[in-house]
């Protein structure tokens, strides 16, 4: 066996075992952002996967969008709403256990059987692109997948407005929560700075 | 375009000589680039500092530090051995495993984007097919370790100072990342040898900043709120917040943030010379000396005198670019948090956007002059 080969395993070990564990830990740790924080560590070893199976840009792009985006505002959201207060303790917890606790097993007995029965091309260093790996994606999202790429950037700018029109009450002349008209001025007034009202 | 000294390649064959296999030889070689270039960092982060205080003091009319050495040039040195001795303090109610991996994840990963910064042809740690891409994604990372240790410390100043640092930082990444898209689109390849090599042709004329220079400005700008540079430092803004989401720290920590900081800021300098002024290209084509001078560009001893202007071109464009921030730093006001999001997205944005369509405009009419 080659320094190469064993390095390989030696570092598929490694980031499998994180993602393991990780994965286990955003779900089963109490503290919300101790599993936000582990979700971050757990895309970075995926990227870390990506890169073992030579595919550079694909680990940069998910270190960019899940880490560097989703992860960051995921994080952000839980520290700007933190707030220290017991949850409701739910009545049918149990039977709701065992249904999400199949559902999940149902999906993954799916997932092990597609991985049993595909057959999988391997490719070899030979034939593997690596590098130019970058050009074929860029090929293939402005030929074969341009309609999908296309609608994905639709549905994110629908998913924008929606957001916009929730934080910006001012558009809207009633409140969705309480039905009652938006007091305009207020609004208005929170948006200059505090100085210069005190004079 | 493939010339100039190749030092792995020679190293390889010298360790061979002694009957060493080319792997053997190969994890020799690994870590050394690796060790000369955070020895860089770090003496670059000891001048930066040095010259930090040398101009503050110029610009308000002070001395500066004096008595370290001849102009205070050990002054940086014992700024970091006093960190070093410094009693490393977990405050009582903060949680210690995030207020020791915040720094960590702050440092590492500015230091893991040296990997991409060319100072010559074969004179970088790795040419990654990715290159400058990897930049952009690294540097994402940073507001998550802001955030960890604003959240770690347990105290309000700390946790804003998180929450501006990552607000900040993810708006100007957008319109750093448009820029440096164009630049990517005059160039046909992420790689940082080939968007040097591409500035190459005719010496200062080629380079980037006066094909690209509003993506010049925007990126500057992004880069130094990207840095925390004033006018951009909000994050630790002295007067409002103490300072930010460094307040509890002490040791060793706070000389992580501070390392970082300054390693971003020469990262982020070293990279707009890269990007947008010819990287190692001296003003005038090293090809056309040679040739003026009757001297076979491969002859070695052209090889080493273009390898070592090529390092003396990059550090100096870098540290002018330094020194550009630094007097940035003495002489703007900071900007408050609401004009810095307006700048950010109401301004910058729509320009780098505006860049870069005009760019993918120019390259199909001009594509001689725009990169075909």
């Amino acid at each position: 066996m080659s320094i190469a080969v064993t390095t390989q395993i030696i570092c598929f070990s490694v980031l499998s075992l994180v993602i393991l564990i990780g994965a286990l830990g955003v779900v089963l740790l109490e503290s919300i952002v101790y599993s936000a924080f582990l979700l971050g560590g757990v895309f970075m070893s995926v990227a870390g996967l990506y890169l073992l199976l030579n595919a550079s840009f694909v680990a940069a792009a998910q270190v960019l969008v899940y880490v560097g985006a989703v992860n960051v505002l995921i994080i952000f959201a839980i520290m700007l709403v933190n707030k220290k207060e017991d949850l409701k303790p739910i009545s049918d917890i149990k039977s709701r256990r065992i249904i999400s606790t199949s559902i999940c097993l149902t999906l993954l007995s799916l997932l092990i059987r597609v991985d049993l029965t595909n057959v999988w091309s391997l490719s070899s260093p030979q034939n593997s692109i690596g590098e130019e790996s970058t050009i074929r994606i860029g090929e293939h999202l402005f030929s074969d997948y341009l309609l999908p790429f296309e609608v994905a950037s639709v549905l994110l700018l629908m998913a924008m407005i929606g957001a916009i029109v929730l934080a910006r009450r001012d558009v809207m002349s009633k409140d969705i929560s309480t039905g009652l008209p938006v007091d305009q001025e207020l609004i208005e007034k929170s948006s200059e700075p505090l100085l210069t009202n005190k004079n | 375009m493939e010339y100039g000294l190749d030092l792995e390649y020679s190293f390889n064959e010298f360790l061979k000589g002694f009957g060493l296999s080319s792997e053997i030889a190969h994890i020799i070689w690994l870590p050394l680039p690796m060790l000369l270039v955070l020895v860089a960092a770090v003496v670059g982060v000891l001048v930066t500092v040095w010259l930090e205080r040398k101009i503050s003091a110029a610009a308000q009319q002070r001395i500066g530090p004096e008595y370290a050495g001849a102009l205070g040039v050990l002054q940086p040195i014992a700024d970091g051995l006093k960190l070093l001795v410094k009693e490393d303090i977990i405050p009582a109610k903060a949680d210690g495993i995030l207020f020791t991996a915040g720094p960590i994840l702050v440092l590492v990963p500015v230091i893991l984007s040296w990997l991409i910064v060319p100072f010559g042809q074969n004179l970088l740690i790795s040419n990654v097919g990715i290159g400058i891409f990897l930049w952009i994604a690294l540097s994402s990372i940073q507001p998550i370790g802001l955030l960890m240790s604003g959240y770690a410390s347990n105290n309000k100043y700390s946790l804003l100072g998180g929450l501006r640092a990552a607000a900040q930082s993810i708006s100007y990444e957008i319109p750093l990342a448009l820029s440096v898209l164009a630049i990517v689109l005059m160039t046909n390849s992420l790689s940082t040898v080939d968007i040097v090599n591409q500035q190459s042709g005719a010496g200062i004329l080629s380079w980037n900043i006066w094909r690209q220079p509003v993506g010049f400005i925007v990126f500057w700008i992004c880069a130094l709120a990207e840095c925390e540079r004033l006018p951009f430092d909000l994050p630790e803004a002295e007067e409002e917040l103490v300072a930010g989401y460094q307040t509890e720290y002490a040791g060793m920590k706070f000389a992580l943030f501070y390392l970082g900081s300054y390693i971003n800021l020469i990262l982020s300098a070293l990279l707009v010379s890269i990007l947008y002024l010819g990287g190692w290209g001296f003003p005038i084509p090293v090809e056309l000396i040679a040739n003026f001078l009757n001297l076979p560009i491969n002859a070695p001893f052209i090889q080493v005198f273009t390898a070592s202007i090529g390092i003396v071109m990059t550090v100096l464009k870098a540290y002018l670019l330094v020194f550009i921030a630094i007097l940035l730093r003495w002489t703007t006001p900071r900007v408050r948090i609401d004009q810095l999001l307006d700048l950010g997205w109401k301004f910058l944005l729509p320009i780098s956007l505006a860049n870069l369509l005009i760019t993918a405009g120019l390259k199909l009419a001009f594509p001689q002059f725009f990169g075909g």
